[in-house]
C-alpha cells in the first residue's frame, strides 16, 4: 500500500477512534450506567458529572502512563542491570563506570556551558528584539523573520548551520558562508566545528538562533501588557529610555522572563539533534543526550545509557518543577 | 515658581485637529480646572503641557521658558494619572523616591523628601507596602505623593478621582484642596465632573470640541455662563433652557405664555429676537419654598409630573412648552404627581441667550 494512503488511514482511524471513544463513553455513562431518569435522577446526574472528567482524561492519562511514566521506571531498572551479564542486577556499577569516563565529564561540562549561555543569550536577544520591533513600522515583518527558525526542526537547523560552517581547502572556493566571508576578507578558511571549546559556542548559536524567536514572541506580549501609564509616569519622573526599560518595564515582566528562561533551559538540557547532526560529539562537543544515545544505540550498552538518561532526568526535574510553579504563579 | 501660558496651541493627529489654537494664562500657584465632556481636548491639552504629546502649533511656556521642545523631564512638572500608574514592582517608598533617585539625589536627600511627602499625605505607615496591598484611596494618595516629592513647578492632574467610588471621591477631593493649601503650587486639573471643577478651582476653563468656551472663577462661570453649553454643563441639575421670542419687551414662549424680560437684560434684547431663556431649577421654586428673596419675580403655574426627594430639597419635574423643566422645592412638603403648583421664577437670576449663536445676550 502507498505510504500516503496508510497515513490517511491512520489519521482517520486515530481521529475517528478518539471521537468515537468520547461520544460512546459519554453515551454509556449518561444512558446506561447513570441514566437521568427513574427514582434517583438527581443523584445519577451528580454522579455522572463527577465521573465524566475522569472518563475524558483517561486516554491522555493512559498514553502518558504508558509512554512516559512506565519508561521512567523501566529506565531506572535498566540502569541497575548489565546486558553482558544477561541483564543481571549490578547495583551502581553502571553509574561508577560512567563517572570514570572522561567523555561523561566532557558532556557534563559542555551541558553546563550550554545551560549558562543559551538561555541567557536567547532571552536577552528575544527581549531586545521584542522591545525594538514594537517601535518600528516594519516591526511585524522583522518579528516574522526572527520567529521563522522556530518552524525549522533541530535536525534541519543543524544541517543548515553545518553548511554555514562548511570548510573547503584553501585553493577551492568556499561554500560555507562564514569561510567565504573570511576568505573574502583575506583570511584562511577555518574548520570551525573542530576548534575545541569554541566549537561548542558555534553549536550553541544554532539553538540561540531558534529559541530567540520563542523568547521574543512571549516577551513581546508581556511588554504590551505593561500599563502605558506606568511608562508615562516614569517619563514624567524624568527617566531616560534605558531607565524606563530596565527599571520600569523589565521588572514588571520579570515573572515572564523567568518562565521563558527556564523553558529554554529545559530545551537546552535535552539538546541532542543539533550536536548529533553537526559534530556527533566529536572534537570535545559531547553533550549528555548524545552521550546517552551513543551508549544506548551505538555501544548497545543499555545499562550505562539508562544511567545517563537518569542523570539527565535528575537535572531536568527541578527546573521543570520550578518552571511549572512560575508559570502557574504568572497565570494567577 | 511659575505660571503656565498657552498661546494658540493646536493639536492634530494627522488631518484630525482636536485642539484648535487655544489661549490660556495660568497664574503662579493658581488652581485651574479644565472641564468638559469627553473628547473636548482637555486631557490632550494637559498632556501637551506635560510633554507627553507633541504640540502641533503654538507655544506653551512654564515660567518664562518656552517648553515646546523640552522633554517631559526637563519641564519640572509632575502628573497624577487617572489609574494611579504606580510602579507595581516597587513599594511605596521606592515609588515616591524613584524620580529623585534617578535624578541622582543622595540617599539622605531622597529619604528626607520621601518622609516629608509621606507625612503630608499620611503615608508613613504604608511605606513598605507594594501598590497591590493598598486600597484605591491609598494608591491615589501615593500617586499624589509621587508628584509632590519632586517639588515641581506645576502639578498636573488627569481625572485623578474617576476610579474611586462616590464616597471616597468626595473625601479625596477635600484632600486635594487641603494639599493645595499646604503645598502652594500651580495646579492644572482635568475632570469631566463639574462638581469637582466647582469645588476645587480658583478658575474654571470650560472646554468643548477643542475650543475654550469660557474661563472664569467658579462663581462667574456659574452665575454668568457665556453660552448655552456652559449654562447646561455647569450646575447640577442643569439649567432649564427654553426657546422663546422677544415680543414687545416680553419673553413669549411657544405656547404664548409671556413673562417680562429681566430688567438688567432689557437693553440687550430686541423685539422679534429668537432667544433661549435659561433658568436654574434653584430659581424656579413653588411660592414659599425658595431659598432667597428675589427682587424681581414672576409667577407661573406648572403641573408636577414627578417629585424626587433629596431630603433638604425636592426636585420637581414639570412640563412646560412641551419640554421637561425642573424646579426645586426647598423646605419641602409632600407633593403628589399631577398636583399643580404656582412657581415663582427669580427673574434677576434668569439668563437669555441668542437662539442662533447660543451666546448670552448679556454684555461682558
Amino acid at each position: 500500500m502507498h505510504p500516503a494512503i496508510q497515513g490517511v488511514i491512520t489519521i482517520v482511524l486515530g481521529v475517528g477512534g478518539c471521537i468515537g471513544y468520547f461520544y460512546f463513553a459519554n453515551q454509556l455513562l449518561d444512558k446506561v450506567i447513570f441514566p437521568a431518569k427513574g427514582p434517583n435522577t438527581g443523584r445519577n446526574i451528580n454522579r455522572a458529572n463527577q465521573i465524566r472528567p475522569w472518563l475524558f482524561l483517561f486516554p491522555a492519562m493512559f498514553a502518558l502512563g504508558l509512554y512516559l511514566a512506565y519508561p521512567v521506571f523501566e529506565t531506572l531498572r535498566l540502569s541497575f542491570t548489565d546486558r553482558s551479564q544477561g541483564g543481571a542486577f549490578v547495583g551502581f556499577a553502571n553509574y561508577s563506570q560512567m563517572l570514570d569516563e572522561p567523555k561523561f565529564w566532557e558532556a557534563i561540562r559542555n551541558n553546563m556551558l550550554w545551560l549558562i549561555v543559551v538561555p541567557a543569550m536567547s532571552t536577552a536577544f528575544g527581549l531586545l528584539a521584542a522591545q525594538l520591533t514594537d517601535r518600528i513600522s516594519w516591526g511585524n515583518i522583522a518579528k516574522s523573520l526572527i520567529f521563522m527558525p522556530m518552524a525549522i526542526s533541530f535536525v534541519g537547523a543543524g544541517v543548515i548551520w553545518k553548511l554555514v560552517y562548511e570548510a573547503r581547502p584553501e585553493d577551492v572556493s568556499q561554500i560555507g558562508v562564514l569561510n567565504a566571508v573570511l576568505v573574502g576578507l583575506g583570511g584562511e578558511p577555518q574548520t570551525w566545528l573542530t576548534i575545541p571549546l569554541w566549537n561548542n559556542f558555534f553549536l550553541m548559536i544554532v539553538l540561540i538562533w531558534i529559541q530567540t524567536g520563542f523568547a521574543m514572541v512571549i516577551l513581546s506580549a508581556a511588554l504590551r501588557g505593561i500599563p502605558e501609564e506606568t511608562v508615562e509616569a516614569a517619563i514624567i519622573d524624568g527617566a531616560n529610555p534605558f531607565q524606563i526599560f530596565f527599571k520600569i518595564k523589565v521588572p514588571q515582566i520579570m515573572p515572564t522572563i523567568v518562565v521563558v528562561w527556564t523553558t529554554i533551559t529545559l530545551t537546552v538540557l535535552k539538546v541532542f539533534d543539533i550536536v548529533f547532526t553537526m559534530t556527533n560529539g566529536q572534537w570535545e562537543t559531547q553533550v549528555l543526550a548524545n552521550y546517552m544515545y551513543d551508549k544506548l544505540f551505538r555501544a548497545n550498552d543499555w545499562g550505562v545509557g539508562s544511567a545517563a538518561a537518569i542523570v539527565i532526568m535528575l537535572l531536568v526535574s527541578p527546573i521543570l518543577a520550578w518552571n511549572v510553579y512560575n508559570a502557574r504563579k504568572e497565570m494567577r | 515658581m511659575a505660571g503656565i501660558s498657552l498661546q494658540n496651541v493646536v493639536k492634530n493627529y494627522g488631518r484630525l485637529e482636536v485642539v484648535h489654537g487655544i489661549n490660556l494664562e495660568i497664574d503662579h500657584n493658581e488652581f485651574v480646572v479644565l472641564v468638559g465632556p469627553s473628547g473636548c481636548g482637555k486631557s490632550t491639552t494637559l498632556r501637551m503641557i506635560a510633554g507627553l504629546e507633541d504640540i502641533s502649533d503654538g507655544d506653551i511656556s512654564i515660567g518664562d521658558r518656552v517648553v515646546n521642545d523640552l522633554p517631559p523631564r526637563k519641564r519640572n512638572v509632575s502628573m497624577v494619572f487617572q489609574n494611579y500608574a504606580l510602579y507595581p514592582h516597587m513599594n511605596v517608598r521606592e515609588n515616591l523616591g524613584f524620580g529623585l533617585k534617578i535624578a541622582g539625589q543622595s540617599k539622605e536627600a531622597v529619604e528626607q523628601r520621601v518622609q516629608e511627602a509621606a507625612d503630608i499625605l499620611g503615608l508613613s505607615e504604608l511605606l513598605e507596602r507594594i501598590p497591590a496591598e493598598l486600597s484605591g484611596g491609598q494608591r491615589q494618595r501615593v500617586a499624589m505623593g509621587r508628584a509632590i516629592v519632586r517639588h515641581p513647578e506645576a502639578f498636573l492632574f488627569d481625572e485623578p478621582l474617576s476610579n474611586l467610588d462616590a464616597k471616597l471621591r468626595v473625601q479625596m477631593r477635600t484632600e486635594i484642596k487641603k494639599l493645595h493649601n499646604k503645598v502652594r503650587t500651580t495646579v492644572v486639573y482635568v475632570t469631566h465632573d463639574q462638581v469637582e471643577a466647582m469645588t476645587l478651582a480658583d478658575r474654571i476653563v470650560v472646554m468643548k470640541d477643542g475650543y475654550i468656551e469660557q474661563v472664569g472663577t467658579p462663581m462667574e462661570v456659574f452665575n454668568h455662563p457665556v453660552n448655552t453649553f456652559v449654562a447646561s454643563f455647569i450646575g447640577s441639575p442643569p439649567m432649564n433652557l427654553i426657546p422663546a421670542t422677544i415680543t414687545s419687551g416680553q419673553v413669549e414662549f411657544r405656547d404664548a405664555t409671556k413673562i417680562p424680560v429681566p430688567s438688567r437684560l432689557a437693553g440687550s434684547v430686541s423685539d422679534g429676537q429668537e432667544v433661549i431663556f435659561g433658568i436654574r431649577p434653584d430659581d424656579l421654586t413653588p411660592i414659599g419654598h425658595g431659598i432667597h428673596e428675589a427682587r424681581e419675580t414672576t409667577d407661573i403655574d406648572l403641573t408636577v409630573d414627578l417629585a424626587e426627594l433629596l431630603g433638604t430639597e425636592t426636585l420637581l419635574y414639570t412640563t412646560f412648552v412641551g419640554q421637561e423643566v425642573q424646579g426645586k422645592m426647598f423646605d419641602p412638603r409632600d407633593v403628589t404627581p399631577g398636583e399643580t403648583l404656582t412657581f415663582r421664577l427669580s427673574l434677576d437670576k434668569a439668563h437669555i441667550f441668542d437662539a442662533a449663536s447660543g451666546q448670552s445676550v448679556r454684555r461682558h
